[in-house]
């Protein structure tokens, strides 16, 4: 299983029936194949719609019915579609449950990176589109990321990076590992079985403290429906 | 009162350095039509409104405008879908200015209905806090976001009658209801012209006082090839 597999799989296990979700584009979308059998969820998608399942086959596709990858999508019973102001008195006004986004950094203040990335002097891309709206409105923010790359960890003391939002995130998980933000900072509440407490620290820029029962990471399994 | 008017008539006041709003998202729900006329008239230095711009496919919806180099400014939340916005923009052809998506969408509605702005506490601690008053209103604390008009939008119906009411289908209804009202003269492109009466009225989405004129757009089943086409291309649909 590859980091974005495992990432997708525990993310989907933050979920709860009956939840109103908004999933980030890239390795959020995925979240939506490891969801539990029992959980329902109302799927939100910024552009404009609640409700939406998978992709439709060719022949299937509705020129008018996409979501906010500008990607055909498919409505499930009871779908609504309506206009942005709509869509973002959802999103800000506290009507989303849970937001699960990826991530460039995160850090232990529970700031989240992922809207800029420098294109130039004082030049940065892509945007933040909805991103900003959804740390600031959603009442849970759970923010995906894998642990490392190339320039080290992406769990920082402090986001390098033009933050998307300042401590507004709740949860993080990496492959290796998932954190709980507090007032008082991270805290390590599941690691990859195998790692020890030591192996977190050597690849985690943040300071955290270690959960008093420290749980195996969980993960979801794959959902018994036709993805 | 017949608002219904040939592409050409609807495009011969855009000028050069004219702001333009173009409804649509990612190239779903946009004006194919006009973009296409407004390439061949080639006017310059626009300032374009657009929610997020550009389809993954490339080449297509608000792009063709950046590819014939006739945008100076580009007003938008989201530009990562198009490449060609992105280089010019790299290479200091092409300025950008970002708004989180949520706010643009209120600025854009205060400006089409007479407000002095939003207060919203998105983008509070971050770049887009940057040069924008902040004010507490009951103990919180909010950016205020200004209003933001254009002088002409492009949007995209599905039915428009004479008198100018515009029906939508699908995801058209995110972005260019909000358009139509935030400009000084508005043209909706639509799939299908019909009787004035055939609409019915709760199903009029965007109300003819909005609306300056209404062209032909691709027909309905032209449209549906279009973008069956656009999402094989860009393997988006198999």
């Amino acid at each position: 299983m590859d980091a974005r597999e495992m990432i997708a799989r525990r993310a989907a296990m933050e979920l709860r029936d009956g939840q109103v979700v908004n999933l980030g584009i890239g390795m959020p979308t995925a979240v939506a194949n490891y969801v539990p059998a029992d959980v329902e969820l109302t799927l939100q998608s910024e552009n404009g719609c609640l409700l939406f399942g998978h992709t439709p086959r060719l022949g299937d596709e509705d020129p008018d019915v996409a979501n906010a990858g500008g990607q055909p999508i498919s409505l499930l019973p009871g779908a609504a579609i309506f206009d942005l102001a709509t869509s973002f008195a959802i999103i800000r006004g506290g009507h989303v449950d849970v937001s699960i986004l990826g991530a460039l950094e995160v850090d232990q203040e529970g700031s989240i990176a992922n809207w800029a990335r420098p294109l130039a002097p004082g030049k940065f891309a892509p945007g933040m589109g909805g991103a900003m709206d959804l740390v600031f409105g959603a009442r849970k923010v759970v923010a995906t990321v894998e642990h490392s790359g190339k320039a080290g960890s992406k769990i920082m003391k402090k986001c390098r990076l033009p933050v998307t939002g300042k401590g507004v995130v709740d949860v993080i998980i990496t492959e290796k590992a998932v954190f709980d933000v507090t007032g008082e900072g991270l805290v390590l509440a599941e690691m990859v079985e195998g790692l020890a407490v030591d192996d977190i620290r050597e690849i985690t820029e943040a300071d955290f403290v270690v959960a008093e029962n420290v749980r195996p990471y969980q993960l979801s399994s794959p959902a018994l429906i036709d993805g | 009162m017949d608002k219904v008017v040939s592409l050409d008539q609807a495009v011969e006041d855009i000028h050069d350095g004219a702001t333009i709003m173009l409804g649509g998202f990612l190239g779903v729900g946009a004006p194919l039509r006009s973009i296409d006329k407004l390439v061949e008239i080639g006017v310059k230095d626009l300032t374009v409104i657009t929610l997020a711009s550009g389809h993954p496919a490339q080449d297509f919806d608000v792009a063709l405008l950046f590819k014939n180099k006739q945008v100076k400014k580009l007003i938008t939340s989201h530009a990562g879908t198009c490449r060609i916005a992105l280089s010019q923009y790299a290479n200091g052809e092409l300025e950008i200015e970002y708004f989180p998506l949520g706010s643009f969408v209120e600025k854009i509605r205060a400006g089409g209905a007479g407000l002095g702005g939003a207060l919203t506490p998105t983008g509070l601690g971050t770049l887009a806090e940057e040069g924008k008053e902040k004010l507490t209103i009951q103990g919180k604390e909010y950016l205020l976001e200004l209003p933001l008009r254009a002088d002409f939008a492009f949007i995209k119906g599905f039915r428009g009658d004479g008198f100018g009411n515009i029906q939508y289908r699908g995801v058209a209804v995110s972005s260019n209801p909000v358009m139509a009202t935030a400009a000084d003269f508005t043209v909706a492109e639509v799939n299908e012209i019909v009787d004035v009466g055939s609409i019915q009225p709760e199903s009029v989405g965007t109300p003819s006082v909005f609306v300056h004129a209404v062209v032909q757009g691709h027909p309905f089943e032209t449209h549906k090839k279009i973008y069956t086409d656009l999402w094989v291309r860009s393997k988006q649909l198999k």
